[in-house]
C-alpha cells in the first residue's frame, strides 16, 4: 500500500517534468523573442519606444489571425495553403458589400465572415469527402480565391471611403480610449480576443479534442464512432471564418480590399505556426506558441528594419530563422 | 549432406514477453524443412534471427558450419541466407530486372549504368529457375505469382545457399503453387535448403522432407513429413495442458437474438457469412491468419463497406456503413492493432477513455466537463483496475494489458449492448490476461452480447459458450463450448482440402 503511494508521487512528479518538457518549445520561442527585442533594443534607441512596438503589434495583427487559423488545421495534420487568398477574398466581398451595394457594416461584415465559412466548409468537404490530399485542395482553392478575387474587382482595388468606422475597426483604439497611456490598436486587441478564443476552442471544447486527436490519429478516432469527416469540415470552416477576420483586419488597416494582394501571407501564417512549435505532422500545437512565432516574424523584419538592414536581407534572416527553430526542435526532441 | 543451418538455445525476449524459449532448429543441404506452429508460436522471430531482422538474446547460430552474428539483413544475405517476406518487398515502378540488382548496379568503365549486362545478368537467374520472365517490364503489372518468383530470383542473385520462405502459397491459385513446387524441387536439386512457412497441411506434405513444429515460443520436435501424419502436427501444434485453463463458465446468454447478420460478403475475405448472438452469450471465432475474421468484425462495425447482406440488431435491420453508425446501433469494435485503430496514443488516458462518448461531456456550446471526464475516468481506472499513475498519464506510457484496459473502458463507457473483441489478450501478459478475461464474463453476465476474436484456441475455448470457425472467408461452422483444439483446427483447414477451385488471383493482406 505504502509503496504504491510514493511510487505514484514519483510518477506524479515525473510527468510534471513531461508537461515542463512540453512546454519547452514555448519557452525556448518565448525566449528567443525576448532576446531579439533585447538585442534590437541595444542595437537601436529607436526600437523601444511605445510608438514602434505597437506598429510591431499592428504589424503581426493580420499575419496572426492568419497564423491561428493555419493552427487549427495543420493540428489536424492538414495544411491550408488558401489562408493568404482567402483573406482577401473576403475583403473584397466585404468592399462589394460595403461599397458596391452600400449596405450596412452590420451587414457587410458579417457577410463577408460568412464567404469565409463557406470557403472554408468547401475545402474541409474537398479533403474529408473526396478525399484530395488537402496540400492540394487547398493550394487549388488558392488560386481559385486570387481569381475570383481579381475577377470580381476587375483588377481594381475597391476603397471604403464611404463606410464611415470602417478603418477604425483596426485603427482605432478602444483601450486607447480608456487608456490614453497605452493607445493599443484595435485590430492587436482583435488578434489577441481571437488567439484567446482559438485556445479556449482549442483545450476546452469537444472541437479541440477532436482536432488533437483528428492529427493524432485519425482512423482511431474514426473507429470510437466519431464521425470524422464532418468533423474536419467544421475545423476548415472554423479556418475560414478566421481568415474572413484576417480579411476584414487588412482592408480597414490600408482602408480598401486589394485583390491582388494575398499570396504569399499562407507561408509567413504556416512560418509563425512552425516557429511556435506546432508539428506539421499534426496532433501537437499551442496557440501561445503561434502568437509567439508570429511576433518573432514581426520583430525580427521590424527590427532590421530599423537597423537598415536592406529588405533582400530580413527575408533571407526570416527563412534562416524557421530553419533554425525547427532545427533546434528536432535537437531536442532527439535528446529527450 | 551437409548441414546449412544449424541453431540451438536460441532466446528472444521482448519488453514482457519472453518470445523464443531455448529453441533448436537445424536445416541441411538441399532440403525442405517446414515450419510449423499456432500464431505466435515463434516461427517468425525465430526466421527474423536467421535473417539478421532480430539479434538473438541467447544461443549460438550457425551457417555452413561457422558460428555468425547477423547486425542486419545486408549481412545475413551476404552469409548466403535470403527471406521471401509474406508481403512482398518489390518496387512497382522498376522493371524485374532493376529490382532484382537494386543497389547493385554493374556499370561500366564510365560508372554509367550498364542496363544491358543488368538484363543479362536477371535473365541468367532466370534460367537457372528454369521460368520464363520479361526482366524489363515493371513488376507492379505483374501477378502477385510472377512478382513472388521476382523475389526468390532476387534471393538467388545473392548465391543464396538457403532460402526462408514465408507463407508462399498465401495469394497463389493452385496452377501457381505447382509452379512455385517445381521451382522449389530445380532448388533442392541445386542443393538450395529452404525453409518453408504455412499453415496449410496438404502442402507441407507435399512438399516438405522435415517437419520442425513450435508452440509458445518453444520448439516441439522434428519429424519427417513422409513418417507423419497431418493429426500428428496438428496436436504437436496445440497439445498444451488444458486442464490448467478450464475454469467454471456460466451460461449466462439468454435467448434474446441481439445480433444477427445474414450473407454478409466483401471481396476475398468475407463469403456469404451468417449468424447469430445472444444477449449474455460470448461467441468465439477461430481460425487461422487471413481467414477473414477481422474483415467480418470491420464489416459489422462499418468500419469497411458490406457489398452485400443484411445487419439486424434486436431484431431491427440496420445500414451500417460507417463506425458512428454501428455505434449508434450499439455495437463497439475493439480492434486488434490497439495501438494504431484502438487508442490515440500520444493523449492521455482520461481522453481516450472519454472519446467515443466525448459529447456527454460538453455543454451545448460544446465547452467539455474536465471535472467530470477526470471523475468518470478515475472511476474507470479503479473499476478495471488499470495500472497508471493518474488519468493524465499517456496511455503509451502504460502496458499492453493497461492499454487495453483502457480501450476496453472506453467501449464500456459508450455503453454499447455487442462487443466485438478482436484479440483482446494480444501483447497482454499473462496475470493482464486472466483479468481481461473476467472483464469479458463478467460483461457477458451483466447482458452484454459479446463476440471474441482470437488466435489462440485455448483462449477461444476459455471463454466462448459458442464457437464460429472460420476459413478463407467462409464460416466453416459452429462448434459448442466443450469441444476439442483438433476439431477447430479441422473446420479452419476445412476447405483448403475441399475447395481447390477458382478466383484466388487475389493478392494476400493478412488480417
Amino acid at each position: 500500500m505504502n509503496d504504491t503511494t510514493i511510487n505514484s508521487s514519483e510518477l506524479g512528479a515525473n510527468s510534471l517534468v513531461e508537461r515542463a518538457k512540453r512546454n519547452q518549445h514555448r519557452f525556448w520561442a518565448f525566449s528567443g523573442l525576448i532576446f531579439l527585442v533585447i538585442g534590437f533594443s541595444l542595437a537601436s534607441p529607436n526600437f523601444f519606444q511605445t510608438s514602434n512596438i505597437i506598429s510591431i503589434l499592428q504589424a503581426t495583427s493580420v499575419n496572426g489571425v492568419l497564423a491561428i487559423a493555419a493552427t487549427l488545421v495543420i493540428i489536424t495534420a492538414g495544411i491550408d495553403l488558401s489562408v493568404g487568398t482567402l483573406m482577401t477574398f473576403c475583403a473584397v466581398v466585404a468592399g462589394v458589400l460595403l461599397t458596391n451595394l452600400g449596405l450596412p457594416m452590420y451587414i457587410g461584415i458579417p457577410g463577408a465572415l460568412l464567404a469565409g465559412f463557406l470557403a472554408g466548409a468547401l475545402s474541409g468537404f474537398f479533403v474529408a469527402k473526396l478525399n484530395i490530399p488537402p496540400f492540394i485542395a487547398t493550394l487549388g482553392m488558392m488560386l481559385v480565391y486570387k481569381g475570383l478575387s481579381l475577377a470580381i474587382c476587375g483588377g481594381r482595388p475597391i476603397y471604403f471611403n464611404d463606410t464611415e468606422g470602417f478603418v477604425d475597426i483596426s485603427t482605432g483604439s478602444i483601450i486607447g480610449h480608456v487608456f490614453p497611456a497605452f493607445p493599443i490598436p484595435n485590430g492587436v486587441l482583435i488578434l489577441f480576443l481571437v488567439a484567446i478564443l482559438a485556445s479556449f476552442i482549442l483545450t476546452r471544447t469537444i472541437l479541440g479534442r477532436f482536432i488533437f486527436a483528428l492529427g493524432s490519429n485519425e482512423e482511431a478516432l474514426r473507429l470510437s464512432g466519431v464521425n470524422t469527416d464532418r468533423w474536419k469540415i467544421v475545423v476548415y470552416s472554423l479556418a475560414g471564418g478566421i481568415c474572413a477576420i484576417a480579411g476584414i483586419l487588412l482592408a480597414s488597416r490600408i482602408n480598401s480590399a486589394q485583390p491582388a494582394i494575398g499570396q504569399g501571407y499562407e507561408l509567413d501564417a504556416i512560418a509563425a505556426v512552425v516557429i511556435g512549435g506546432t508539428s506539421l505532422s499534426g496532433g501537437k500545437g499551442t496557440m501561445l506558441g503561434t502568437i509567439i512565432g508570429a511576433l518573432i516574424i514581426s520583430v525580427v523584419a521590424n527590427g532590421l528594419r530599423i537597423l537598415s538592414v536592406p529588405q533582400e536581407w530580413q527575408i533571407v534572416v526570416t527563412g534562416s530563422i524557421i530553419i533554425l527553430a525547427v532545427y533546434a526542435d528536432q535537437l531536442r526532441r532527439g535528446k529527450t | 549432406m551437409s548441414i546449412l543451418v544449424d541453431m540451438n538455445g536460441i532466446e528472444k525476449l521482448f519488453p514482457g514477453v519472453h518470445a523464443l524459449k531455448s529453441v533448436q532448429f537445424e536445416l541441411r543441404e538441399g532440403e525442405v524443412h517446414a515450419l510449423m506452429g499456432e500464431n505466435g508460436a515463434g516461427k517468425s522471430t525465430l526466421m527474423k534471427i536467421l535473417s539478421g531482422v532480430y539479434t538473438k538474446d541467447g544461443g549460438s547460430v550457425q551457417v555452413m558450419g561457422k558460428d555468425v552474428v547477423f547486425a542486419g539483413p545486408r549481412e545475413a544475405q551476404d552469409a548466403g541466407v535470403g527471406i521471401i517476406h509474406q508481403e512482398l518487398s518489390l518496387m512497382n515502378d522498376l522493371t524485374v530486372a532493376q529490382n532484382i540488382f537494386i543497389g547493385r548496379e554493374p556499370r561500366n568503365f564510365l560508372g554509367i549504368l550498364d542496363e544491358a549486362l543488368l538484363n543479362k545478368n536477371a535473365k541468367d537467374i532466370f534460367r537457372r529457375m528454369n521460368v520464363a520472365m520479361d526482366v524489363g517490364s515493371d513488376v507492379g503489372t505483374m501477378t502477385i505469382a510472377k512478382q513472388q518468383m521476382v523475389e526468390i530470383a532476387k534471393a538467388l542473385s545473392y548465391n543464396s545457399k538457403i532460402l526462408i520462405m514465408d507463407e508462399p502459397t498465401a495469394a497463389l491459385n493452385d496452377t501457381e503453387i505447382q509452379e512455385l513446387f517445381r521451382i522449389i524441387d530445380q532448388l533442392k536439386a541445386d542443393g538450395v535448403g529452404i525453409v518453408y512457412i504455412s499453415h496449410k497441411m496438404d502442402e507441407i506434405k507435399q512438399i516438405s522432407d522435415r517437419v520442425t513444429v513450435m508452440r509458445d515460443g518453444e520448439f516441439v520436435g522434428v519429424r519427417d513429413s513422409k513418417d507423419t501424419s497431418i493429426e500428428d502436427i496438428i496436436s504437436m501444434m496445440v497439445g498444451r495442458d488444458l486442464e490448467l485453463e478450464t475454469e467454471q463458465k456460466p451460461d449466462t446468454s439468454d435467448n434474446t437474438t441481439a445480433l444477427e447478420v445474414k450473407n454478409l460478403n466483401r471481396g476475398k475475405f468475407v463469403k456469404d457469412v451468417s449468424f447469430s448472438l445472444k444477449k449474455g452469450e460470448i461467441l468465439g471465432f477461430a481460425g487461422l491468419m487471413g481467414a477473414g475474421r477481422t474483415e467480418v468484425a470491420r464489416v459489422i462495425f462499418g468500419a469497411d463497406r458490406l457489398e452485400s447482406g443484411e445487419i439486424y440488431v434486436d431484431g431491427d435491420r440496420k445500414y451500417i456503413d460507417t463506425p458512428s453508425k454501428a455505434v449508434e446501433a450499439g455495437i463497439g469494435y475493439l480492434s486488434e492493432d490497439r495501438k494504431h485503430f484502438g487508442l490515440v496514443l500520444g493523449m492521455d488516458v482520461r481522453t481516450n477513455i472519454s472519446l467515443a462518448s466525448i459529447a456527454r461531456f460538453g455543454s451545448a456550446l460544446g465547452v467539455l466537463d474536465e471535472a467530470k471526464i477526470s471523475k468518470t475516468a478515475t472511476d474507470f481506472i479503479s473499476k478495471l483496475d488499470i495500472r497508471t499513475p493518474s488519468e493524465k498519464q499517456e496511455v503509451k506510457l502504460l502496458s499492453g494489458g493497461n492499454q487495453q484496459k483502457v480501450v476496453i473502458a472506453k467501449w464500456l463507457l459508450r455503453d454499447c449492448d455487442i462487443l466485438i473483441f478482436d484479440e483482446p489478450t494480444r501483447g497482454v501478459d499473462v496475470g493482464a490476461k486472466s483479468e481481461i478475461y473476467k472483464i469479458l464474463r463478467d460483461l457477458a453476465a451483466s447482458g452484454k452480447a459479446i463476440i471474441v476474436i482470437s488466435s489462440e484456441l485455448p483462449e477461444i475455448l476459455r471463454l466462448s459458450h459458442r464457437i464460429a470457425v472460420m476459413c478463407e472467408g467462409n464460416l466453416t461452422g459452429f462448434l459448442p463450448a466443450n469441444s476439442s483444439q483438433e476439431e477447430i483446427m479441422r473446420l479452419a483447414t476445412a476447405t483448403m482440402q475441399s475447395s481447390n477451385n477458382k478466383n484466388n488471383q487475389i493478392s494476400e493482406m493478412s488480417s
